[in-house]
This record gives structure tokens, sequence and C-alpha cells, in this order.
């Protein structure tokens, strides 16, 4: 078995400050993986670099593509990338005005990830985005609305099916649960929960709330400045922390 | 009519031609591909049909004839003028017949007359950009053709369907290149769209405020975006020409009067007249 | 009997660098074998590390040295070493768990908790609801409850449901922290039975227990463990 993602040696500079400093993992198929940190940490920097999205200073990005096997995603031609990204990857942004189209229907945003690979029947196309609006909990009456009159929940939910429509094998997130309500929050954790164990769906999530990553995250990795300062399990960080910034991260959160 | 004095041939300086001739070529040999090129200031404003102007005046010799249509018609204002205009500043013969005609600049339209060999078509474009509407950054439409990457283009027809049971895009109407290219066939409705396809005359679009050109060469294919189960097709009308009799021509609506007296009529008036006189003829 | 669990030499010092870098010793060379159909009992003061063993078997709390080795399947895998994705591979099939608490996910019903483990096997839902139903019914969680999420429910109830979900999948290997704590007596006994039952099944047993009727009750064997 191979790694869906081998990452060696990540790093990252903006000039001479450190976004993030060699950073290695391996991520395996159906793993799902938390970074956690405080802002500046470099968790958004090095997710924006394992997806693609930021070229690294130094070290490599490795991913387990279907026809090649791990290969350096920088080393991809433009169009074998963007084809990853939006096939077997998807990207799940906080915000999901970033990741949605706000002038078109709900039904198109999903379709479209359909209709970039080659889906061209319209009957299809629909009754797999109206499938997948069920799967997020959407109402399939909903389809032809924009993205515009929906809650901050919903869009997060129809971000999640837009990205899920076309299988992939992981899923970059970045604080995922950002900016909802509270009792919105739990409902967008639990569906992810359920996805990702459902699809067998490995996951890089960043944030920078713990709960988070108790419900969905296999592995955590903790990064102050630019560094990965513990891995490991996620309940034994969380449980039983030993580096002095992850035990300060950890006690540092509020019991309700 | 006399030719202007003090102008060069049709206008436009040798140099200026030269690049648009450069571009236009390049236009060819990468059929559906937008040239950037330097445009220039024409004495018409921009909308008016500057491009296609400009395309015109670097193809056109004297030995040509030349029709101008706007809607179909040779007789509005902007095919008059345009007409007229080559023809003070190039001396070249004019025409209406489209059979009679070695260039042709459009707008809107392309003429029922089929066209043959040796004809040039040159359309005047407003907005060449196909991927526009959904992506406003030219760094990233460029991005986009030079990876063919138009998967996006179908959420429009989607959007279509959604929202009206039907593709509703009637002018302006998406299309591919030579199997390539996404390209914007100006303005024309989409009646228009299956002569573009294989078509034995060489077809220029011009967009001056844009400053692109390109070209459809001919006997290229080009293809209406579409999805399996609600494939392209072209208008239909219930009723034929109210002048010509004509079932199979694009028709115009024309308001004969104020109480809702209205009639259907060829928007190309040269196709129609030259049917009327068969038809005079004949009787 | 197979030798389930071989911890050796095992160390563990908490260092609380948020209070100044107190170091806090548990337990230092601690050793425990614990073979199939055994029910082994760490008692000893309070503070002597019988929770942090038990997480430590768990692969929830992390040992300075030593190792613990446990039998997975055919082969034997040191939780103290293994990668997560080995951990949680070996908690899905082979180590079971009953907190203290039970950490309820939010809009999951209580069926649903206790069926988990056994989805997570592969058992089709149909069959794992009806197990998990069994388990409830046995202990006493009326059936009007089994469809809401657990966080709502008394700390007894969510003692329970937690009870239920450990013994629901049948792991080879079963750890036991304080599962009757905040029991009656009537539900202590049915703790009771399903611990004899795993016992007799061939389940491997460690737990830690605070009165002294269950532990009596159920020990093979009584490890004690000194400060």
């Amino acid at each position: 078995m191979t790694p869906l993602l081998q990452v060696s040696g990540l790093t990252r500079m903006y000039g001479n400050r450190v976004g993030c400093r060699d950073v290695s993992f391996e991520l395996w198929p159906g793993e799902v993986m938390g970074i956690v940190g405080e802002s500046g940490s470099g968790k958004s920097t090095l997710l924006s670099c394992l997806s693609a999205r930021l070229e690294p200073t130094s070290g490599t990005v490795a991913y387990d593509t279907r026809e090649d096997g791990l290969t350096d995603i920088y080393a991809l031609s433009e169009p074998r990338r963007r084809l990853l990204m939006r096939t077997d990857w998807g990207i799940v942004h906080q915000n999901p005005r970033d990741g949605l189209r706000m002038g078109v229907s709900a039904g198109a945003n999903v379709g479209e990830r359909l209709m970039a690979v080659g889906a061209r029947h319209y009957g299809a196309i629909r009754a797999e985005a109206g499938e997948w609006l069920r799967k997020v909990e959407i109402d399939a009456e909903r389809i032809d609305d924009l993205p515009l009159t929906f809650s901050g929940g919903m869009l997060q939910r129809l971000q999640i099916a837009r990205n899920l429509v076309t299988h992939p094998r992981l899923v970059f997130m970045d604080e995922p649960t950002g900016g909802l309500d509270v009792s919105v929050q739990a409902r967008l954790l639990d569906l992810l929960r359920r996805l990702v164990i459902d699809l067998g769906l490995a996951a890089v999530v960043v944030t920078h709330d713990l709960a988070v990553t108790r419900l969905l995250a296999h592995r955590l990795m903790v990064m102050r400045r630019g560094e990965v300062v513990e891995t490991g399990l996620t309940d034994q960080v969380l449980d039983d922390p030993h580096h002095p910034y992850t035990q300060l991260l950890v006690s540092s959160v509020l019991q309700p | 009519m006399t030719s202007a004095q003090g102008y060069n041939f049709a206008y436009l300086d040798e140099q200026t031609k030269r690049m648009i001739r450069r571009a236009i070529l390049k236009a060819v040999a990468i059929p559906g591909y937008q040239v950037p090129f330097g445009s220039r200031e024409m004495p018409l404003p921009y909308g008016w049909g500057t491009g296609g102007i400009q395309v015109t005046a670097a193809v056109l010799g004297p030995s040509d004839t030349l029709k101008v249509i706007d809607q179909g018609a040779d007789d509005t204002t902007n095919a008059v003028s345009i007409r007229r205009f080559f023809a003070r500043t190039a001396g070249v013969a004019t025409t209406e017949r489209t059979v009679e005609a070695t260039v042709i600049q459009t707008r809107h339209r392309i003429p029922e007359t089929p066209l043959r060999e040796g004809q040039i078509l040159v359309y005047q474009v407003p907005i060449p950009e196909p991927l526009r509407w959904l992506e406003p950054r030219e760094t990233e439409t460029r991005r986009m053709h030079a990876l063919a990457d138009y998967g996006a283009m179908h959420v429009k027809l989607y959007e279509d369907v959604a929202r009206f049971g039907r593709i509703a895009t009637t002018y302006d109407y998406p299309v591919l290149v030579n199997g390539r290219y996404l390209m914007r066939p100006s303005p024309i409705p989409k009646f228009d769209n299956p002569k573009m396809h294989m078509n034995p005359a060489l077809q220029l679009f011009g967009a001056g405020r844009e400053k692109r050109i390109y070209a459809v060469p001919p006997y290229t294919e080009v293809k209406s975006l579409d999805f399996e189960d609600h494939p392209f097709e072209v208008q239909r009308w219930d009723q034929a020409c109210a002048l010509c009799g004509a079932a199979d021509s694009f028709l115009d609506e024309v308001v004969t009067d104020d109480r809702g007296g209205r009639m259907y009529v060829c928007s190309d008036t040269d196709h129609c007249s030259a049917r009327q006189e068969i038809r005079e003829a004949a009787e | 009997m197979t030798v389930m669990i071989e911890v050796e030499s095992l160390s563990k010092t908490y260092v609380l660098h948020t209070q100044g870098g107190v170091e806090i010793p548990v337990f230092a060379g601690a050793a425990l074998t614990v073979g199939t159909g055994e029910c082994v009992t760490l008692h000893g003061p309070s503070g002597t590390g019988k929770s942090t063993l038990l997480r430590c078997l768990y692969g929830n709390c992390k040992p300075d040295s030593g190792a613990i080795r446990v039998r997975h399947g055919d082969t034997a895998v040191d939780i103290a070493a293994a990668a997560p994705r080995v951990v949680i591979e070996v908690r899905r099939r082979t180590l079971g768990y009953v907190s203290q608490f039970l950490r309820a996910i939010p809009r999951v019903p209580a069926l649903d908790v206790v069926a988990e483990p056994l989805r997570a096997l592969g058992v089709d839902a149909e069959a794992a609801r009806v197990r998990a139903g069994e388990l409830l019914s046995r202990l006493r969680i009326p059936e009007r409850l089994w469809h809401l999420a657990p966080a709502t429910f008394s700390g007894g109830e969510q003692q329970r449901v937690n009870i239920a979900r450990g013994f629901a999948a049948k792991h080879p290997i079963l750890l036991l922290d304080e599962p009757t704590a905040s029991l009656d007596a009537r539900n202590r006994a049915v703790v009771i039975d399903l611990i004899g039952e795993a016992k007799a099944e061939g389940t491997a047993l460690v737990g830690v227990f605070h009165d002294d009727e269950v532990r009596e009750a159920v020990s093979t064997r009584i490890h004690t463990m000194q400060g």
C-alpha cells in the first residue's frame, strides 16, 4: 500500500519570514489529519502548499495519482494539476463564497465539476446534483435557487456537495466550521464526519478549534511559528499533550 | 462616387494594415483563437463596427466588391455609412447582392444565400471572450483557453435548461471551433450558427474596442455547445415571410400599426427581394 | 491461554509545562501480562497510575519508555511505538475501551453510538442496530431514548450507553475504566454479567473498579500498583 500524500521537508518562506518550515508526513487513504495552531502558525500556508495552490520554497508534495503513482504535484503539467484538483481532490474554503459561484443556481454549482470532466447529459447531471443536495441535507426544492438566498450553514454544505460530487479521494478543508453558529457547526461536523466515513475520504483539516479535530481527525499535527511541534493520534495529543505549546493550547480551551 | 482626397487607400495606413493582416494570418492559422491587435481610432464610435471596419480595410483590394449588412439589412444607418465610408476611401464597388460581393461586412447576421469559396465574411464583434460572463479575469480566461478548460461554459447552458426547460440562449451562442477553441460568434442569431460550419468562405471577426481578431477558415468544423438530452436547435417560425413567402429564412417581426397588427418578413433584405423578383418574373 | 497484552518496563512521567515544568512521576518499570479469558484488575491507592496505565494500553497516553505489545490478529503491535493509523486499526478490530465518561457526538442517536464499533467492523446497519438494542435493553435504557442523542441523558444513562458501546463489538481485548462508577446495584449486576460472559468467550479484560463488590466479582487476578 502506498500513502496518498507524501510530504517531505516542505518549506515556504515569505522573504525572510517563515510560512512553514521542514514539514514532513504521510497521509494514508481514508485518514483524516487535523492541523491545529493559533493564527499565524503557518497552518494555512501549509494547506495551500499541500493543495497545489502555493509553490513551496523547498521540499516536495507527492500525491498518489491514479496513472503514475506517487508524483510531485508541482512537477505535473498545469492541465493535469487542474484535472487532479477537480476530480481527485476537493477544497473546502472557510468562506463558502470563495468556493462557490454565487451567481448560478445550487444545482449548477454542484454540476459544474461533472461538466468540467465531460458530463454532457443534462438530466443525469441534474439528478446527480439533486442526490448530492440530499446527502448534504439541502432540500431538493432549492436546486434552482441562487446560493445568495442560502444561510451560512447551507452555503457551507453546498460547497461540500460541490466538492464531493466527483468522488474525490482527498479533501482539504480550511476552518470548515469557522464563522458558523454553534448549533450549525454541530450539524455540519456530524455531516462531515459521516461523509468522511461513508466515502472513505482522506482529509487534511486546518482548524483552531480542538473540538472539531476530536470529532473529525484521526491524527493531529500541532504547529507553532511555522513548525510542527507535536504529532500523534488525536485523542492522545489532546489528552496527553507533551509539547509546552500543545499543553498551553489544550489548557486554554474553555469548557462550557 | 469619387474617392476622398488625402486618405490612403481604404483609410488605414499601410503599416497598420500590415499589422492587422499579420493578426489575421495568425487567426486563420489557429481557428477560433483570439489574436490581440493594435486597434486604431476610427472615425466612428466603438460599438459601431470599428473592429469590423479595420479588418475590412486590411483585406479590401481595389478589385473587390463590398456588401455591408446590419441585422441582415443593407439599408440601415450603420450599413449605409460603412458602405459609403469604403466607397469614398477606397473607391471600391459596392453591392447589396450577396452573390456579387467578394467582401461582406456584417453585424448580427449571416446572409441566407450560401457563401462560396473566395468570399470573405467580416463580423463586427462587441465582446469576443465567451468565458467573460463566468470569469472576469483576462489572465484566467486566457489560461482556460490555453488548457481547453471549458467545462464551466456548460454551466450557462445548464442554467438555461434549469430555468426555462430548454437552452434559452438565442444569439451569440457559443461554439467550439475545429474541436479546440471556444468562440463567440458575435451576436448573430443561433439560427445562423449552422451556416458557420464547413462554410466555403473565410470568416473573420474583428473586435475594435477589445482589440481582438479571430477567424474561422473555409471548411472548418464549428460545433454549437449543447447537452445530449437537449441538443442544439435553431429557431422556427409558424409562418412564412409575408413578402417573399420564404419558409426557411430568419424572420423579423414588423409592427404595422397601433392596433397590434404585425407581419413577419425576412431579415435578409437581399435574399427577400431576390425571391420577390423571381416570383414577379414568373407571374 | 494466549497472551494478549504484554507490558514491559513501562515508565510515565507527566511534565506540566504550563505550571513551571513540574514533573509528576506516575510509574516506572511497570510490567503486566494479560491472557485470553482473564480479567485483570488494576488496584492501588489513587495516584498510582491505574487510569494512566489503562490509557497507555489504549494508546491514549504516551509512555516515556517501555513497550506495550498487543496481540492484533496474528501479529504483535507495540502500541507505545505504533503509527496513529496502526493504533486506529488495532482499536477497530482488537481493542475495546469503556471510558469513565461518554464523549457524546452531537446529533448521533444512542442506538447508533452503540452500533458504531460494529459498523466499523463491516457489520451491516440492521444487524448492528439489533445487537445495540439488545445491549441497551439489558442495561435498562428505555427504548424511547434509543433514537435520541445521548448528550441530554443523565450521567448514569450516558455511562450505560458507553458500556453498551464498549461491549458491542466483542473486541478480543476490553479495557474498563471505572465502568460502574455511577450505576445502581441492578445495573452493576448487569455489568458484572457482561464481564463474565466476555471472559467466558475468551476476551482479555483489564479494568479499574472503585467498588470492592464488582472487583471481587469479576477479577481473575489483581494487579497491585504502588506509587
